[in-house]
């Protein structure tokens, strides 16, 4: 599934962030989420969401070919990445992390945050090949 | 491994500037939960009698819950405690935000402060690293400023709390504030960590929150959101949050104004929930975890200066717009920006400038005792006193401690102007035909506030309605005249189900607004900490926090009973001016005979005070 967000709608309670962490690290631990979401406060009053938009910048960094696209989506080989971090390193939006095993981790469009988001604020791009 | 907790709790002695960790008690755990009940207990065990409540050996403890932080509706809550300087007994306040559960993820449940600072000081604690450095810059600055100012030079992924002014000079209403708008505001801890020349604490947790099965407690969160998604309420309540009852309040005549002479604003159209949405509304503004959020963020302009403020909350709006009579929506905001840059609770702060109003509508003050002509409806004489409280200039030094404080200096008949209980400011509920809320309001541990126990729907409507089925209904006519009967068992039973939300850590207005059950937190409880624990065996240890938090004023305050358990005299002898319930009042007798029946079903005997058969049945000593 491939991300779209509407910033407007979004109320900073980051539901987002920690279903993303139990989801793909099973773990309570919004630091490691896989989009980010900083307030403007207090002036304009207003969030903006970091999230991967399937730029595919990483794939462009891996010296190991190790991240592959498939039907707009991005996502890492494990069996090939040598841990190198070249590719959270490249992320234009710094979206990616590094797991505590020291492998890189981002985006699987798994759409659990669009899922969770209160206020419609996270969306699936219905427009997006694949989603 | 205590499953759902961080495990840890840092103590830190600013006298020294040294630091301790340790593992966080596990029978502290079962028998207390967390949040309010670790307050509770760590408070009465550590803090001597007779200490002063701004001296260096009172003690603030910061605490989570078992339930802060985890993938659950309202999760973001967090606890703060100390002796109150506004009552001289047991304080404690409670905001959202993102403060606790970043708390968790840097490792603490709990974090205690004792001694003082020699100068004013930030404390960090960036996960294990934990650093108090020199703040003079921030002297004398705005809450919200300075939170502003170290979200600049720490980094975004710090949580900060802050003082205004006020907290600086020991007002004994001063408030935490967090999150550009969240703040703990009652009883003055605030004050307790300006005496302890704390600026800020910022922290910032990388780390995770062990979960007994994690895979069941995610898949039951998911639910918990989806069955929060499915309530009416919903739709219905989260656009205009806690300003939604503003309607409500006013129909049922309990809408403070003019410092409670009446309880009804003919006015109360113009500074409702709807009025925030047109006239001030930039963004909804949850707290972590929210799914309803009651924060609305906006911009407000008047001819007294324009800003940026998250609310008015209903309180706020009862206080600052009903009690002090400002009629606009922007006025109200204006005052609720100028009392979060200074750091004072609105609700106390409200009251007391009606109550000045009050003063000098009756002759009790005069201009040159004010400073200046006083008036209800004034932006500008609000935003006037606001000032000289936090700075504790000319009338604001009276003030600063209060109504009950103020009213003995100012002598002339003024207690009667004086509305509190126990020496904290009276909340945004009139309550002349509500002998429920009445009660609620006078045996809450902390003074009179709302939160303990919110019986005034059940006088109402005689049912467990939440909010927004109340508000559906509206009053459905005239008012009756409200029976005190059956109301000490409801009033006893909200004591324990409200609190129990502040010591799990999360948000009550799920359930109180929109009708999310507790079996939810329940079974999630037992996903997440890897006991099996039922609601009613929580209500239990809520009821034993009940018992010591009284205890905690027995020891603390000096004759501490029954007499600290009523009403002020305008509630029981004068009636309502105008509105729904125009000439009510309830009889002195009528709430004798309440607390009567109060103290016998609470184990206390007839001065109110805790029998030891019942300290004993709640292990307390």
């Amino acid at each position: 599934m491939k991300l779209k967000v509407k910033e407007e709608q979004c109320s900073g309670c980051n539901v987002c962030r920690v279903v993303c962490t139990l989801q793909n690290f099973g773990a309570v631990q919004p630091s490691q989420a896989l989009l980010r979401i900083k307030g403007r406060f207090p002036e304009p009053g207003t969030y903006q969401i970091a999230y991967c938009n399937q730029c595919g910048d990483c794939a462009d960094a891996c010296p190991e070919d190790a991240i592959k696209e498939k039907n707009g989506e991005y996502n890492i080989d494990y069996d090939l990445c040598t841990q190198c971090l070249l590719c959270v390193d490249s992320c234009p939006l710094e979206v990616m992390v590094v797991t505590e095993a020291g492998y890189p981790a981002k985006c699987t469009g798994c759409g659990k945050c669009v899922k969770l988001c209160p206020r419609q604020a996270v969306l699936a791009d219905r427009d997006a090949r694949g989603s | 491994m205590l499953y759902g907790y961080a495990g840890k709790i840092l103590k830190i002695d600013l006298s020294s500037g040294k630091h301790s960790i340790e593992n966080t008690p596990q029978k502290l755990a079962e028998e207390y939960l967390g949040g309010r009940g670790f307050v509770a207990r760590l408070l009465y065990d550590m803090i001597e009698p007779g200490i002063d409540p701004l001296g260096p050996k009172n003690v603030v403890v910061i605490a989570t819950g078992p339930l802060s932080g985890h993938l659950l509706p309202g999760s973001g809550k967090t606890h703060f405690g100390a002796l109150s300087p506004a009552t001289g007994g047991y304080g404690d306040s409670n905001l959202g935000g993102h403060f606790g559960p970043n708390l968790k993820y840097a490792g603490y449940d709990c974090l205690i402060l004792t001694g003082a600072a020699d100068r004013l000081s930030t404390l960090v604690i960036d996960n294990d690293k934990i650093e108090i450095f020199a703040e003079d810059k921030l002297q004398g600055r705005g809450a919200i400023e300075a939170e502003k100012d170290l979200k600049d030079r720490l980094g975004e992924e710090f949580q900060i709390l802050t003082i205004g002014p006020a907290g600086e000079n020991r007002v004994v209403y001063a408030c935490i504030s967090h999150d550009f708008g969240r703040q703990a505001g009652r009883t003055g801890v605030a004050a307790v960590l300006g005496s302890k020349n704390i600026k800020a604490i910022a922290v910032r947790g990388s780390g995770n929150i062990p979960v007994f099965n994690p895979k069941a407690a995610q898949k039951k969160g998911e639910e918990m959101y989806k069955v929060c998604f499915s309530k009416p309420g919903f739709k219905t309540w989260t656009p205009y949050g806690t300003a939604s009852i503003t309607g409500w309040a006013n129909e049922v005549g309990a809408f403070p104004t003019r410092n409670f002479q009446t309880s009804y604003a003919d006015f109360h159209h113009k500074i409702n929930g709807q009025a925030i949405i047109d006239r001030l509304l930039v963004t909804d503004k949850g707290c972590f975890g929210c799914p309803t959020p009651c924060g609305k963020y906006g911009y407000t302009k008047t001819a007294v200066g324009s800003a940026y403020v998250e609310g008015p909350e209903y309180e706020s709006i009862a206080t600052l717009g009903g009690s002090c009579c400002l009629e606009e929506i922007e006025e109200v905001a204006y005052a609720n920006y100028v009392c979060d840059q200074l750091g004072l609770d609105t609700i106390s702060a409200g009251v007391v400038v009606s109550f000045a109003m009050e003063c000098f509508e009756k002759g009790v003050l005069s201009a040159e005792d004010a400073g200046r002509e006083i008036s209800f409806g004034s932006l500008e004489d609000v935003v006037y006193l606001l000032e000289k409280i936090a700075a504790r200039e000319g009338i604001g030094a009276i003030l600063a401690d209060g109504v009950k404080t103020a009213a003995a200096a100012f002598e002339g008949g003024s207690e009667k102007y004086a509305i509190h209980v126990k020496g904290l400011e009276w909340s945004g509920y009139e309550c002349r035909n509500a002998p429920g809320m009445m009660l609620s309001y006078m045996t809450a541990d902390v003074g009179a506030h709302h939160n303990r126990s919110w019986a005034l729907g059940y006088d109402v409507s005689q049912s467990d309605a939440d909010v927004s089925e109340l508000i559906e209904a509206g009053a459905g006519g005239p008012m009756e005249i409200s029976s005190p009967d059956g109301k000490v068992d409801h009033v006893i039973s909200m004591q324990h189900s409200r609190p129990l939300y502040d010591t799990l850590g999360i948000c009550r207005l799920q359930t109180m607004e929109i009708g999310f059950e507790t079996i939810h937190y329940e079974e999630v409880f037992e996903l997440i900490a890897g006991r099996k624990i039922t609601w009613q065996e929580m209500l239990f240890i809520s009821e034993r926090i009940w018992q010591l938090t009284r205890q905690f004023n027995v020891k603390h305050i000096e004759g501490f009973g029954r007499s600290w358990d009523y009403p002020p005299e305008r509630f029981m002898e004068e009636p309502v001016a105008s509105g729904p319930n125009k000439g009510r009042f309830i009889e002195r007798k009528i709430l004798d005979n309440m607390l009567d029946e109060y103290y016998e079903k609470r184990g206390w005997d007839e001065n109110g005070v805790p029998k030891p058969e019942t300290l004993a049945y709640f292990r307390l000593v």
